[in-house]
């Protein structure tokens, strides 16, 4: 086996060296009767031509060529190519968890410019790691809002992401943490007299987000000065970190929990990504998740270390704020390098060009079909009405090898034959024309028919 | 330095600030293409949300970035650069073909949401090394969604909870033993199942008659780990699941420690009726500074009807789609379908081992292990005589009385050219040492390891105060955690 360093030659000796005559020895502990006797049922070894040749084929069964307008979470955005230059260094690829600090120094600055960074796009005091990803950090966001209020219930929009509901609906059954839902008004922005009639004195948080599914930028003022006031926590989730660029970030909210694939991470089938959450000075403690913090050593020279550990699973085990360990600490560095490159100046003009294709494509949309909450401030993304079902258009598209906008019929039924497209900077003038036709051509055949049959019946 | 080391010397390495002590206006690393849409007023389309100013973002160029990540990855140990003996964690060759397949085009760029007609690739993969780990752990139906192993513990309790429910009684307590991994207790916690804990016998083994005592009908499973954190098999297996088994009881295995299992016996073979693995220890998929991990949940037929959702099943026409209608589920724990890209890294690691490859990873694993007990054995004291699997625990019982303590030798040890084991764990050994080396490291790197060890013993003996005061060849020496801790800097800001 190709990745094993050993001679049969160094096995026989390290056996004699033991004082054992054969490897099944070592195995001794294990009850004779579990022993498995067989080969696994699994493939022979290939080699790793074979290997290549397995994920390539899959690679060709799997959209691979297709123009996507996909978005709803999980964002198509150019990624500089030294991203995967500076991952693949086997110092950051390879290495575990920064718990020595000594020999774990460029591991805890990246992540210290990391955390940095996100202070810097979100405008709160201080920010994590990293976590799980956007849905878990929104659920993880929540639970420290309810430790924090001390109170347990939780009122969340129905415009947040429909799976990002779903996993803080998993994560809260068992806490005795009921949840309810806060509609959104005919401007796709959370309905805010239902918000007010919704909350409760009991209410610990009210969870938002921004943009959110729709693509619709909230009024996060409005809906913190409506949380505060009735002492309920706000947490914003945002799923498009992109959009930092050019929309002012929700600055009133108490908890930022976000996600960052946007920033130069791959869509790699949902995952990884990488979460984060953010918030204020005085929230730190009860944050999960880990921290990098600066420090001294002994000459009094500056370096990093994990701090504040004390929240943490392996010191507080029941007590911790989370049993998260392991986060996503390399995408946490593409996100950190993405960053980097664009930096104060691109990170905007990049968010401009996203701006631009959306505004643009919503337009041509408007031109024959509807576009929903269309005079609402919004981002990249924005939903399409039609009148035939968006999975039978979505077919057509894809024998011009173009993925539509995502049919919302699964998750909101009230809006009909909808879907949510997205265009980033990486969208053409020309794709858009092409979907945008096809789109016509729908309408135009639906509405034929419908004169047909009026002429029938006439 | 008085003993010299064979392993290591010292170079120079690269000072680097923080970026943003490189940044100053009209450098830039980015370019965008000529926009081919009209340009849009940004006040007109975004009013009051539209944001002004980006802060303190860096403006760098590109060879400014790519020599500052550069110089700050060479102040990292990695695998790449010796032995990294973590105990429990299993930091094993992270395979270059893993990487290289993970980020071919249909594989790298698939959208989630993409139609399932033009996801057969992907389907492919997930069902593939579902099948595969299923075969493995001897077990009958996963999920891969969870995205760590903690988060995998919170999905396996999340179906034991659901389990017990639809028995007519959740059940109040998960028992776990004192040697148990901080995840253990911190995700019973997140099911909101009380913790009872259960003592060690002095084999370091689960102690059989305190089970029996504690096991009853409020008890809605054990998490084990099996190896134990001693890297101690749990000889009385069978006994531990007939009591649980008796009383109406789950078994809920850790597999942290699976490296000393793979292709010699199957837990789903040995009572365990829920498990699961880490992606990121046992199959290779890279640590990557801490992460991304994956953590699968293997379970048996009684608790298949609680999985999360989705589940990918195959239907009549043969091809692969996603399953959402299923009234059971524990519902979601994340969105999408969990951690793909390491689905893939493991897949590639399955198929370059096959099932002989697989079974000699484990046996050299345990080899080693017992290598280094074998070469330590006397210069270090073992609080457990058990033999050991894959990893093997010894304490500074010996060291201690010269005031040198676990953390300190782990200290030294990096200027021998090594990564320090695991000191502060498991709980049940005061001032453990805890090593395992896998199955990537070769004799000669054991032998050098060994060496180093031994010779710290020797300057324990010595000069136990070169020892506390160590590192002495890093970048930085010891930091003070403490004033980290009370006054946090969690972020830069600009001097004014």
């Amino acid at each position: 086996m190709r990745y094993l360093p050993k001679s049969p030659a160094d096995r026989e000796a390290m056996l004699k060296a033991i004082g054992l005559r054969s490897v099944d020895d070592l195995f001794a502990p294990i009850p004779a009767e579990y022993r498995l006797t067989r080969d696994l049922k699994i493939p022979r070894q290939m080699a790793e031509s074979e290997i290549v040749d397995f994920f390539r084929q899959r690679s060709r069964e799997n959209g691979d060529g297709y123009t996507s307008f996909l978005g709803a979470g999980a964002y198509s955005h150019y990624r500089p190519v030294i991203i995967d230059s500076l991952i693949s260094r086997g110092e950051f690829l390879t290495a575990y968890t920064p718990y020595q600090a000594e020999i774990s120094q460029g591991t805890l600055q990246s992540i210290f410019e990391f955390q940095t960074m996100i202070c810097e796009l979100t405008g709160m005091e201080v920010a994590n790691a990293s976590m799980y990803d956007g849905s878990t950090a929104a659920a993880e966001g929540v639970m420290m809002a309810v430790r924090l209020t001390g109170r347990r219930s939780v009122l969340v929009a129905r415009s947040l992401h429909p799976e990002y509901r779903e996993v803080l609906a998993t994560y809260a059954t068992h806490q005795g943490m009921p949840l309810s839902i806060a509609g959104f008004s005919d401007d796709g922005r959370v309905n805010l007299k239902e918000l007010e009639k919704s909350i409760t004195p009991e209410t610990a948080c009210v969870l938002v987000q921004s943009p959110n599914f729709f693509g619709a930028i909230e009024d996060v003022a409005a809906i913190a000065e409506i949380a505060h006031k009735h002492g309920a926590m706000l947490v914003v989730s945002i799923a498009e970190a992109v959009s930092l660029g050019i929309v002012e970030p929700p600055r009133q909210a108490d908890v930022i929990a976000m996600e960052a694939q946007s920033f130069g991470v791959p869509l790699g089938f949902g995952g990884p990504y990488c979460g984060v959450i953010a918030t204020r000075e005085k929230y730190v403690r009860q944050m999960p998740g880990r921290l990098v913090g600066q420090t001294t050593d002994k000459q009094g020279k500056r370096g990093f270390v994990l701090t504040l550990a004390t929240r943490e699973q392996h010191i507080r085990r029941e007590k911790a704020t989370s049993n998260i360990c392991t986060n996503q600490a390399l995408v946490a560095l593409m996100v950190n390098i993405f960053m980097t490159v664009y930096g104060k100046v691109g990170l905007k003009e990049l968010a401009k060009q996203n701006l631009a294709k959306a505004a643009y494509a919503g337009g041509q949309f408007a031109k024959h079909g509807k576009v929903l909450f269309a005079g609402t401030p919004r981002f990249n993304e924005f939903v399409v009405q039609t009148s035939e079902d968006p999975y039978a258009i979505n077919s057509r598209l894809l024998g011009h090898k173009m993925v539509g906008g995502l049919p919302l019929k699964k998750f909101y039924p009230e809006l009909g034959n909808a879907a949510l497209w997205c265009c980033t900077e990486l969208t053409t003038r020309s794709a858009i024309d092409t979907a945008v036709g096809l789109v016509a051509e729908s309408e135009r055949s639906v509405r034929s028919a419908k004169e047909e049959a009026e002429e029938v019946v006439r | 330095m008085k003993h010299l080391t064979r392993k290591a010397t010292r170079h120079v390495n690269q000072n680097e600030g923080l970026i943003f002590e490189k940044s100053s206006p009209g450098k830039a690393a980015w370019k965008l293409p000529p926009l081919d849409v009209p340009e849009v007023d940004t006040a007109a389309l975004l009013g009051a949300s539209e944001r002004k100013d980006l802060g303190n973002l860096p403006e760098v160029s590109e060879i400014e970035i790519i020599r500052h990540f550069t110089r700050m990855s060479t102040w990292n140990y990695a695998i790449d650069l010796g032995m990294y003996p973590l105990g429990s964690c299993t930091m094993k060759y992270n395979p270059r073909v893993n990487e290289a397949v993970a980020r071919v085009e249909g594989i790298a760029n698939g959208h989630p949401y993409q139609p399932e007609k033009i996801s057969q690739g992907a389907l492919h993969i997930i069902k593939t090394l579902s099948e595969q780990l299923i075969e493995i752990t001897g077990m009958e139906a996963i999920t891969l969604q969870p995205a760590a192993g903690a988060h995998g513990e919170m999905t396996g309790l999340l179906m034991v909870r659901a389990y017990h429910q639809s028995k007519g009684n959740a059940r109040k307590k998960i028992l776990i033993p004192d040697s148990a991994h901080g995840t253990n207790p911190a995700t019973a916690a997140m099911v909101n199942y009380a913790v009872e804990n259960l003592k060690s016998d002095s084999r370091g083994m689960v102690d059989i008659a305190a089970l029996a005592a504690q096991m009853n009908e409020d008890v809605a499973a054990l998490m084990l780990t099996n190896p134990n954190t001693l890297g101690v098999f749990e000889q009385d297996i069978h006994k531990i699941a007939d009591i649980l088994h008796a009383k109406g009881g789950l078994l809920y295995m850790d597999g942290a420690n699976m490296n000393a299992l793979v292709g010699k016996v199957r837990p789903g073979d040995f009572g365990v009726d829920v498990m699961h693995l880490n992606l990121h220890k046992t199959f290779s998929t890279p640590h990557g500074g801490g992460g991304p991990g994956s953590g699968p949940v293997a379970i048996k037929k009684a608790l298949e009807p609680f999985l999360p959702t989705p589940v990918v099943l195959t239907k009549s026409d043969g091809t692969l789609a996603f399953e959402y209608n299923r009234p059971q589920s524990v519902g979601r724990v994340r969105a999408f379908y969990g951690n793909f890209g390491m689905f893939v890294r493991a897949l590639a690691y399955i198929q370059a081992n096959g099932p002989d490859g697989l079974r000699q990873t484990t046996e050299d694993a345990v080899l080693n292990a017992n290598y280094i007990r074998k070469g330590l054995e006397g210069t270090y004291d073992l609080p457990y005589s058990t033999p050991t699997m894959h990893e093997v625990v010894f304490s500074d019982k010996l060291q201690a009385k010269k005031g040198v303590r676990t953390m300190d030798i782990a200290k030294r040890l990096i200027d021998y050219g090594f990564h320090p084991y695991t000191t502060a764990f498991p709980l049940i050994v005061p001032g453990a040492l805890m090593i395992e080396p896998t199955e990537s490291e070769s004799k000669e790197e054991m032998d050098l390891f060994i060496e180093a060890m031994k010779s710290i013993a020797e300057e324990v003996e010595e000069d136990p105060q070169m020892v506390l005061d160590a590192p002495h060849s890093t970048r930085v020496s010891r930091l003070d955690e403490t004033a980290a801790a009370r006054k946090p800097v969690l972020r830069w800001k600009p001097t004014v």
